[in-house]
């Protein structure tokens, strides 16, 4: 898919940098992202790409640079923010609250609450057992604590949450990395049908097939900077691995 | 994204009748567990006085009620605890708390506000009791600021709250006991006046009785409306008539405790009259168990029913994940010490009303017996997990050894530190071989 002179993208991150006593581990870094398009954030560990979507959804705050959602400067200062601008993230942690059952983890820190004010724990059960169905049918767990849960399950827990607040933006760090076959596929057919919706997602991805499958533009970082983008139909995967491993830059990428 | 699809009825055949028991009633086995403890050891104390000491004394209506009063400022606390453990932290301060908020509410009842309003000033009480909330509160927001702001370890912080506290109690007035505190504020102690009394006490029953049907009918009521699985019928019929025949057995024993005859005179000269042959003035509830209990519902609404519960719960299973979903955990930690010591400034009015005088040395050790309580209840160290019910069974199993102990005549405090510890260690070790059982 070509990406050019798309008119305004859906967010774009301008010249971020971001250190950790002194070390840059983003380091004047620019990205954007389209709607209905996936933009996978490739490098090794250490290279800065979980960093530099964390300041998207909150969970740090740049040192420099600026986001735009949509065209307009937005401050992201914390998590709260970031929900604000319907941008949602499923960490490679999960960020489950692993005593409180699938209900409480969907909805924490927006909890449904009734006239008194009160938290509504069978109306969010409800919720839960609706998205749930659409997104792994076979689900039943609901009274348990998420400690409980297999690792799809819990994965499936944290994605629901996601998808749950309708989202616009979402970023998705390593979302298959602990995943078997099946359930990498079911992934990648939801990436797929949320895509479909317009919806914009950053895939952090180390799997270099899965970024062939299912991304259209390759953002690759070493060492905190920006290697370059790459639209992913017009390069091969040993270009993306070359960019990756040597930081070599192909023709192709700008 | 498999799930092992369990079949409900396969999972019925392998469980025993106990097992369906408690699933169709859905209580936690652990909280059987404790109350059977506690009836173990209120059986075991009555029965040892019985055979050695030629009659038991544990089980009377007398001891039960002064147990209830014994249990109130500690239960109370520890339902506060409960929070604080839930989010991995500690207070080790409560007990200093209840000291220097015990002495100036003297300093205030007694020596401060008597000068413009006059001694025995219907205010003076409602001054004090807030006064000494508030103070409790302030001293709790100030710790939990430390600790969420200052990044210093809650140990550390109420630690020295500990020690910090203590003195100023002591120096409040020099180390001088201040007595007798205000007469309507001594209510709040407990006591032959300080209770509801036989009416007031059937009252309250019936109200508590009709509360626990009315929660049951609304439970299956949301269950059905949402088509969720319902109980057996039974179950729920079993539910409310356990709930609502505990309610009347403790009713019908503290209002088996009668005045004592000096009371009963002091009463009777108080009104003119001889005391009658046959006078039996029961006490009933004490002021400070129906405070414990108010503490208790408000404490279990706002950990259940609230989106503050669900912050508390959530931060202690993990806290980076709260953080991230936008939950303000700084905050968090600064509102829960805050309550704590709002909690513990409470204990302090109970404490020093019941003592009938201000002493600094108030509240003294009480640090340990609340956490015990929040851990003998359940409450995990490692955070995530606790009940507000359960801290206060905690409560009483506690000060069921306590008092206990003194009845078989080990009062001297060695004995009864020693079983004290025994049975803290004990109750943790229990709890950790259920978690593992349970996985």
């Amino acid at each position: 898919m070509n990406t050019t002179n798309r008119g305004t993208p859906l967010v774009e991150m301008r010249d971020i940098s971001i250190a950790f006593g002194g070390i840059k581990a983003v380091d004047h870094v620019t990205v954007d992202l389209y709607p209905g398009e996936v933009v996978g954030l490739l490098g090794h560990n250490g290279a800065g790409k979980s960093t530099l979507i964390k300041c998207l959804s909150g969970a740090y705050q740049a040192d420099a640079g600026d986001i735009f959602i949509n065209g307009e400067k937005v401050e992201i200062k914390d998590p709260r923010d970031a929900r604000a601008q319907n941008i949602e993230t499923i960490y490679q942690t999960l960020a489950l609250a692993d005593n409180l059952d699938a209900a409480s983890n969907l909805f924490l820190g927006r909890e449904l609450v009734n006239s008194f004010g009160f938290v509504d724990e069978t109306k969010m059960e409800a919720e839960t057992r609706k998205i749930m169905g659409r997104l792994n049918p076979n689900f039943r767990k609901f009274n348990v604590p998420v400690s409980a849960l297999s690792g799809g399950q819990r994965q499936s827990v944290a994605i629901a949450r996601a998808v749950y607040f309708n989202a616009k933006i979402l970023i998705m760090d390593e979302p298959t990395a602990a995943l078997g076959p099946h359930e990498t596929q079911m992934v990648s057919e939801l990436i797929q049908e949320l895509k479909a919706q317009g919806l914009g997602i950053f895939l952090i991805e180390h799997d270099i097939h899965n970024v062939m499958k299912l991304c259209d533009r390759a953002v690759v970082m070493k060492n905190g900077q920006r290697v370059g983008t790459v639209n992913v139909n017009e390069v091969t995967d040993d270009d993306i691995l070359g960019m990756i491993i040597a930081g070599k830059k192909p023709a192709q990428a700008v | 994204m498999t799930d092992i699809n369990q079949n409900p009825q396969a999972a019925g055949k392998e469980e025993g009748p106990i097992g369906r028991f408690l699933r169709a009633t859905e209580i936690d086995p652990r909280l059987i567990g404790m109350v059977g403890a506690l009836l173990l050891i209120w059986i075991g104390f009555h029965v040892y006085a019985e055979l050695f000491l030629g009659g038991g004394t544990f089980l009377t209506p007398r001891n039960l009620w002064n147990l209830s009063v014994q249990t109130a400022s500690i239960g109370i606390m520890a339902t506060g605890m409960v929070l604080v453990i839930i989010t991995r932290n500690i207070d080790l301060s409560v007990g200093s708390i209840v000291g220097v908020t015990g002495m100036y509410m003297g300093l205030l009842q007694v020596e401060w506000l008597p000068q413009y309003l006059g001694l025995g000033h219907p205010a003076i009480w409602i001054i004090t009791v807030i006064f000494g909330i508030v103070l409790g509160a302030l001293i709790g927001a100030l710790q939990g600021s430390m600790i969420a702001y200052l990044s210093i370890p809650a140990f550390i912080v109420t630690l020295g709250g500990l020690l910090i506290w203590r003195g100023v109690a002591f120096l409040a007035a020099d180390g001088r006991t201040i007595s007798p505190v205000d007469e309507t504020f001594a209510l709040i102690g407990g006591g032959p006046f300080g209770a509801i009394g036989a009416t007031g006490s059937w009252i309250l029953a019936a109200i508590a009785s009709a509360g626990v049907i009315w929660m049951i009918v609304r439970g299956r009521g949301n269950r059905r409306k949402h088509g969720f699985p319902l109980r057996p019928m039974w179950a729920e019929y079993f539910m409310a008539g356990l709930g609502v025949g505990l309610i009347a057995v403790a009713t019908w024993v503290v209002n088996a405790y009668p005045w004592p005859k000096g009371i009963l005179k002091q009463y009777y000269e108080g009104l003119g009259q001889e005391v009658p042959e046959d006078a039996f003035i029961s006490h009933g509830y004490a002021y400070p168990v129906i405070i414990l209990v108010v503490v208790a519902i408000l404490m279990t609404v706002l950990m259940t029913r609230t989106r503050f519960g669900r912050y508390v719960f959530a931060i202690g299973g993990n806290p980076e994940a709260a953080a991230l979903s936008g939950i303000n955990t700084r905050a968090m930690t600064v509102k829960i010490f805050t309550l704590m010591g709002a909690l513990a400034g409470l204990a302090g009015v109970i404490g020093s009303a019941r003592l009938n005088s201000a002493t600094n040395a108030l509240g003294d050790l009480d640090e340990l017996y609340v956490i015990a309580a929040a851990v003998v209840g359940g409450t995990s160290l490692a955070g995530g997990v606790g009940t507000i019910y359960g801290a206060i069974i905690g409560a009483l199993v506690l000060v069921s050894l306590q008092t206990g102990m003194v009845l078989i005549g080990f009062g001297d405090g060695s004995y009864r530190k020693i079983v004290i510890g025994a049975a803290l260690v004990l109750a943790v070790y229990l709890d950790i071989l259920y978690r593992k059982r349970l996985k």
